[in-house]
């Protein structure tokens, strides 16, 4: 039989990959619950079921379609193919304007509604987020 | 234009230093007449000397506005105030690689001059690695982004800096924020140098712990300040947002906090050196993954300003090389190093610390996967995905407790053996600690038992580590970063769980409240400013006490580019923030104004403050025997 140290080597070892296993699931688990996947107007109109998970959502906001009262701001999120009404309660950034690229954050009502908690346009006036540019198929 | 051109010609004359240096140091190595002559100490002078000629000339063309330079023409207008033309000469791509390369070399020099007393083949070596290092940038700098391109015909008017550049703090955030990244070199040449000549000893530790040390601290004062700077800035009101361009800092941070521990244990025990050796060069590898990340516009921040994929391509493949190149060296010559002398028990300070690293290398991977796992599956699969900021809560939080437990008990741990003892002193610790973390779960009113918990393990380790002040040997460089980590943590916790915050939609005169708290919307003043428009919100917060507090946040319309900004305007107290920002949409009648409490804020700087004083104590402590 082996001797009492290789033994004892041979336990650390096992409960050593164990817990780097382990650790290494729990953490791609975490991962995959919290990733946040990025669609286009088009995207979402042809999905099959909306996903209760929260999303991002890309293109350019429609003109004329910003309304505002003092709890919210409701535009159009438009890829000029596919529209979607967008609700929203929160900061705005500077840059938020009527024909300019945005991404909201948020969770999908239906496939045309989305309650958004993020609104996320930066940078300068030529800046346009990558996926935005990729939604519009420049 | 002609101090453009001796910008350019000087930055050459460095590279052809380098190469100097660099086969001067092979020849020398050859031979094993490794003595450090007047001649290489000379040249690696004039190395630097060339640089910082390079980096002078690049600041006088941004304050004369010299426009026949690419670079001044895309970042400068000559209607920005002065202090803005100066640091805008690294707030671009080309400058502040520059101020890489200044680092890079600066630290070369202060090696040479620090490192006097240790052998002369290990130092021999320490330069040529350094070298390679030092020409990669060069090389890098003069084919992908030259700062001093001339453009003809010359423009009359530049572009102007980014307006969110346009603030104090882009005097300072990069260059301390650069002195930590790029100090990381130096540890990562000195380590593969000291591999190759069996070097990896106890004076090795000391003398590499120096620019560990100094590495350190610049750093987590580059993320201070960076992390200021985004509170007030950006006008979220949050100092830490899981952005991948924090994560790229954070990452060498962690892995220079484990290295620290760790180096201390070869310096004492003469333990860990292969563990040590690749600390330093994972560390090495991160600033570079990091510079990569954010240089090549895969990421996109505040932080990248140019997109091209010829310069990510090319820092990509130097990384490789680097790291395939350590790596050579560490199989070839690991085993020479690798004599385990002592025995460790279960219970002493060699286990605490190896604990401590595994923990610090946990939260390294979690941070390193959540940064890098979005643009592998966009690369992979073309599907766009961000991850948030639960992801690392869920992943961290929960390891923090046992995380800080060991921490607090780690100090007091002996080298080789400890026994364990449970004292009076022990049991009143951990009374006081449940007393405080109780009374402050009721205070911001939680029944979460997980955050009752979080509470306790801080407590303890706040304790702990002031406990340690009644020893008879005091190490004020762990108590005091400790203490200040401990402070950190608790201040976050308080911060992220009593900030409350409203978001209205008004007009001028309307008011809303928050808490006790009534908000009035007073007037707006429209203000002309030399290079931007500037409308003012006045704001007339009456609080519990019906005391006045004014906050006049600010819109800013900047000319040059043509863009808003908001300034955030902050009122500061010892237990809480008052934060209130403004926007405008265009055509519309309402100002977006946000208001918030942010509990505790002003602690969360204090307290990283004093874990830099530790870092500072550390750094000047002399050779007194002292346990960390």
């Amino acid at each position: 039989m082996y001797s009492k140290k290789v033994k004892l080597r041979l336990l650390f070892i096992v409960v050593f990959l164990t817990l780097i296993v382990l650790t290494t699931f729990i953490v791609f688990k975490v991962l995959k619950d919290n990733v946040v996947y990025f669609k286009s107007p088009s995207e979402i109109n042809l999905q099959m079921e909306i996903s209760k998970k929260k999303i991002r959502v890309g293109g350019m906001v429609k003109k004329n379609s910003v309304k505002m009262n003092n709890n919210k701001i409701d535009f159009i999120i438009t890829d000029f193919k596919n529209e979607l009404y967008v609700t929203f309660s929160g900061t705005v950034p500077n840059l938020f304007e009527e024909e300019k690229g945005v991404v909201a954050e948020g969770f999908l009502n239906d496939k045309k509604f989305l309650i958004a908690d993020k609104i996320l346009a930066k940078h300068d006036e030529n800046y346009m987020p990558p996926e935005v540019k990729k939604s519009l198929g420049e | 234009m002609i101090i453009s051109q001796l910008g350019y010609y000087s930055l050459i004359f460095g590279l052809l230093t380098s190469i100097l240096i660099f086969f001067n140091s092979s020849i020398q190595i050859k031979k094993n007449n490794s003595v450090i002559s007047n001649k290489t100490t000379g040249l690696i002078g004039f190395q630097f000397f060339f640089v910082i000629i390079s980096f002078i000339s690049l600041i006088y063309s941004f304050i004369i506005s010299d426009f026949s330079n690419e670079t001044v023409y895309n970042n400068s207008h000559t209607t920005k105030p002065l202090f803005y033309k100066i640091t805008g000469t690294w707030g671009n791509h080309e400058g502040s690689l520059l101020l890489w390369l200044l680092v890079l070399t600066g630290v070369l020099l202060g090696f040479i001059f620090k490192s006097k007393n240790e052998p002369n083949n290990y130092r021999q070596l320490t330069i040529l690695f350094h070298q390679i290092i030092v020409i990669g940038f060069f090389v890098f700098i003069l084919k992908t982004s030259n700062p001093f391109n001339e453009i003809f015909p010359v423009a009359t008017e530049g572009l102007g800096l980014n307006p969110i550049l346009q603030d104090p703090a882009l005097g300072i955030h990069p260059p301390i924020l650069y002195l930590g990244y790029v100090g990381t070199s130096i540890i990562f040449s000195a380590a593969l140098a000291s591999m190759i000549c069996s070097h990896v000893n106890k004076s090795w530790a000391k003398e590499i712990k120096f620019w560990i040390l100094f590495s350190w601290f610049f750093l987590t004062g580059g993320i201070l300040l960076g992390s200021i700077w985004a509170y007030y800035e950006l006008g979220w009101g949050g100092f830490w947002f899981w952005d991948p361009v924090e994560n790229v800092s954070l990452m060498p941070w962690l892995s220079l906090t484990a290295l620290l521990h760790c180096v201390v244990t070869l310096e004492k025990r003469e333990l860990f050196k292969n563990w040590t050796i690749v600390l330093c060069i994972i560390t090495f590898a991160l600033s570079m993954a990091g510079t990569f990340l954010v240089r090549s516009g895969i990421l996109n921040s505040v932080h990248t300003f140019a997109n091209d994929p010829s310069r990510g391509i090319y820092i990509l493949t130097f990384l490789l090389v680097l790291v395939l190149l350590s790596f050579v060296v560490f199989v070839i010559y690991e085993n020479k190093n690798f004599v385990q002398k002592s025995e460790i028990f279960a219970w002493s300070k060699e286990t605490s610390i190896l604990i401590n690293n595994w923990f610090i290398l946990y939260f390294l991977s979690v941070v390193l996967i959540g940064t890098i796992y979005p643009i592998f599956l966009d690369v992979i699969l073309d599907e766009q995905i961000s991850v948030g900021p639960p992801f690392y809560n869920k992943l961290i939080l929960p390891f923090l407790i046992p995380f800080v437990l060991f921490m607090s008990i780690g100090p007091s741990m002996k080298w080789i053996k400890t026994n364990i003892k449970i004292g009076v002193k022990s049991f009143f610790i951990i009374m006081v600690t449940l007393i405080l973390s109780f009374v402050t779960i009721y205070y911001i009113g939680s029944k979460n038992i997980f955050l009752l918990l979080l509470f306790i393990g801080f407590f303890y380790l706040l304790l702990k580590s002031l406990d340690q002040l009644r020893q008879k040997t005091k190490n004020f460089a762990q108590i005091f970063s400790h203490t200040g980590f401990s402070l950190l943590l608790i201040s976050i916790l308080l911060n992220s769980f009593s900030s409350n915050e409203i978001i209205r939609n008004i007009q001028v005169g309307e008011s809303f409240s928050l808490k006790n708290e009534k908000i009035l919307f007073q007037k707006i003043l429209v203000e002309k400013e030399k290079n931007y428009e500037s409308i003012i919100g006045f704001f007339e917060i009456l609080d519990e006490k019906n005391k006045i507090i004014n906050l006049h946040p600010e819109i800013r319309i900047y000319n040059e580019p043509e863009m808003a900004t908001s300034e955030a305007s902050i009122k500061t107290s010892l237990f809480k923030d008052r934060f209130i920002t403004i926007n405008l949409i265009k055509d519309q009648n309402f100002f977006n104004v946000r208001y918030q409490h942010k509990p505790f804020m002003i602690w969360v700087w204090i307290s990283t403050l004093i874990i830099m004083l530790g870092g500072l104590f550390a750094i000047f402590r002399k050779n007194k025997e002292v346990n960390i």
